[in-house]
């Protein structure tokens, strides 16, 4: 296990380190001048130099990248334009409302998903099957920020449910909760469909296998075979399959912060855009991507400690 | 083409597809509004029998809106998707045909690539970029190349070393014509299946950019930037997003339903991926 962790977090650190690369590429070659970006189209010359040399914008491009790779490793991601706060400190005072939104996504995605996978697999071939697989794709389908506006309109501005903006009263957890109801929704109904998928398909396998069979042969009830014998095992996939969404989820948390006008990571980004604030840009797409392969490595670490044929193939 | 029809599913996202294919060429003949025409005295109308749908906040008919925005989201869906193919069947040929070590690099950066949050890098681009059609289809290329490439690659080191790409060799094919002869037309069936089942994906990249004012400028119509005017009105005026969102709503589940089934008929293999 020791063996496989070490490799696999070697992994998530080269892939981090190419990322950045890339990212610090494209922010290279694209054009336009970081710097006129940031002042916008009065700045003077002056100014312009003035912040490039500020940014270190002026050194050779491989003393920039070191600038930038090893600050990144030891947090500093630089200062905001505007108020010229560490990157870093405004990023992660963001972070805690994007990972509750996308803690409600999954488990709005896990409460729907797991119950009606199951369903579909034990009813298998059946008119309650078809639902499932049409459902399911259905909401993978359909984009988040759809399904966010139409909550929106349905159960915020028509029938009044529930509220439509913010984050609730920061000391009100009750609250808190009840403002996340909507935007996790619209996070996780996507995922309701893969994970429905998923656990239909590995419930299929395992009720096939032979420990079934001997639990059925000793005149278990059917329901004891079901939930605590199958469903067990083929969750199991559901945690990989987590790892990879929770990327997703991140992008539909930047428009479920938008529509729903909660404070977060994709509403920072957002509102840097328009502010041409470019390093608090470039600082939260480093921050999410760390989060993502960081994400990936726990879930991967989590399947291995349950899975010892995960680890020996790696 | 027969069994296909046989799958309900199908024959609906079939139909769906179609409808909204037509609608978008026929565009102009379906209805004599000008898309982008402003009349502020016709601001917010109710829909009736003259404005399907209603108008939006500059008094534009949105139901012609709606189907000029159709022409959009097919443009950059096919336009993209075909450019991502190219690029993502070059580069997977590439990686699996070539040395050890190139493969090994591009399946590293491959890997990196997919490591970014799609909205974020999207966002990244634009701030640099500007806001833009182009931006939107680099985002979309971006996005979905590293996924090609890798099964391309994959299925041509399987490929590698099968007894006809061997006796090729031996009798002194360049290794072009291996490539363009021989892989090629093995491998590129079941990408273009899985690259049609992305096209839903595309369309609700371009909607979810112009949504955020970040795709198609204005006055050009999209079905994001119509449901990004919703939006801002939803409570005075919820039909504008209501008319946004139900394009997006259609075109999706067509090619989805469309997508799936035609992969269950054509590839039973590429079931469940």
């Amino acid at each position: 296990m020791l063996v496989y962790a070490t490799k696999r977090l070697g992994l998530a650190v080269v892939i981090v380190s190419v990322a950045m690369l890339l990212l610090f590429c494209m922010i290279y070659l694209i054009p336009g001048d970081p710097a006129s970006v940031a002042l916008g189209p009065r700045a003077t010359d002056a100014m312009k130099e003035a912040l490039r040399i500020r940014m270190g914008l002026d050194q050779p491009i491989w003393v920039q990248f070191w600038n930038f790779y090893s600050g990144a490793w030891t947090g500093d991601l630089g200062v905001e334009v505007l108020s010229e706060r560490p990157v870093l400190t405004v990023v992660l005072e963001q972070l805690p409302f994007t990972l509750a939104l996308i803690a409600g996504g999954i488990t709005w995605s896990v409460a729907l998903g797991i119950p009606l996978g199951c369903w579909a697999a034990v009813k298998r071939g059946s008119l309650a099957d078809r639902f499932v697989g049409v459902v399911s794709v259905a909401v993978i389908a359909i984009p988040s920020f759809v399904i966010a506006i139409y909550a929106l309109l349905i159960f915020a501005v028509t029938l009044r449910w529930l509220p439509a903006i913010g984050a609730g009263d920061p000391g009100d957890l009750g609250d808190q909760l009840i403002h996340l109801i909507l935007p996790s929704l619209a996070v996780g109904l996507g995922w309701v469909g893969y994970i429905a998928r998923m656990v239909r398909a590995s419930m299929l396998e395992v009720l096939e296998a032979s420990h079934i069979r001997t639990a059925r042969a000793f005149g278990l009830p059917e329901r004891q075979i079901t939930y605590r014998y199958a469903l067990s095992i083929a969750i199991l996939p559901t945690v990989t399959l987590l790892g990879v969404g929770i990327g997703q989820m991140l992008s539909s948390a930047v428009f479920a912060e938008i529509v729903f006008a909660r404070p977060g990571i994709g509403r920072l980004v957002f509102d840097a855009i328009l502010t041409r604030n470019f390093p608090l840009v470039t600082g939260a797409v480093l921050v999410t991507t760390v989060l993502f392969v960081l994400l990936n490595l726990i879930a991967d670490l989590i399947v291995g400690a349950l899975d010892p044929r995960v680890r020996s193939s790696f | 083409m027969r069994r296909l029809l046989r799958e309900p599913l199908g024959v609906f996202g079939l139909g769906l597809v179609i409808l909204v294919v037509l609608s978008a060429v026929f565009a102009d003949v379906v209805t004599q509004f000008d898309p982008n025409r402003i009349s502020p005295r016709d601001r917010f109308m109710d829909p009736s029998t003259t404005n399907l749908l209603g108008t939006d906040q500059l008094g534009r008919d949105l139901f012609t809106r709606v189907l000029h925005g159709g022409r959009i989201a097919l443009y950059v869906a096919l336009v993209s998707t075909a450019i991502s193919l190219a690029i993502g069947i070059v580069l997977g040929l590439i990686a699996g045909y070539g040395p050890r070590w190139l493969d090994n690099l591009m399946i590293l950066i491959f890997d990196a690539m997919k490591s970014f949050p799609t909205v974020m890098l999207a966002l990244a681009l634009v701030t640099l970029f500007g806001p833009s059609l182009t931006a939107v289809m680099v985002v979309v290329i971006l996005v979905n190349v590293p996924g090609y490439a890798r099964i391309i690659r994959t299925q041509t080191i399987a490929l590698k070393s099968s007894e006809f790409v061997t006796a090729a060799q031996s009798m002194g094919a360049s290794t072009g014509r291996i490539l363009r002869v021989h892989i090629l037309p093995n491998v590129i069936g079941p990408i273009v299946i899985l690259a049609s089942m992305d096209i839903p994906v595309v369309i609700a990249i371009e909607a979810g950019m112009s949504f955020l004012g970040l795709g198609v400028r204005p006055p050009t119509p999209s079905w994001g930037s119509i449901l990004n005017d919703g939006f801002a009105n939803i409570r005075e005026t919820p039909w504008i997003a209501i008319a946004g969102g139900v394009p997006i709503i259609i075109t999706t589940l067509g090619f989805t339903f469309l997508g799936e089934t035609l992969r269950d008929v054509f590839d039973p293999r590429l079931k469940g991926r």
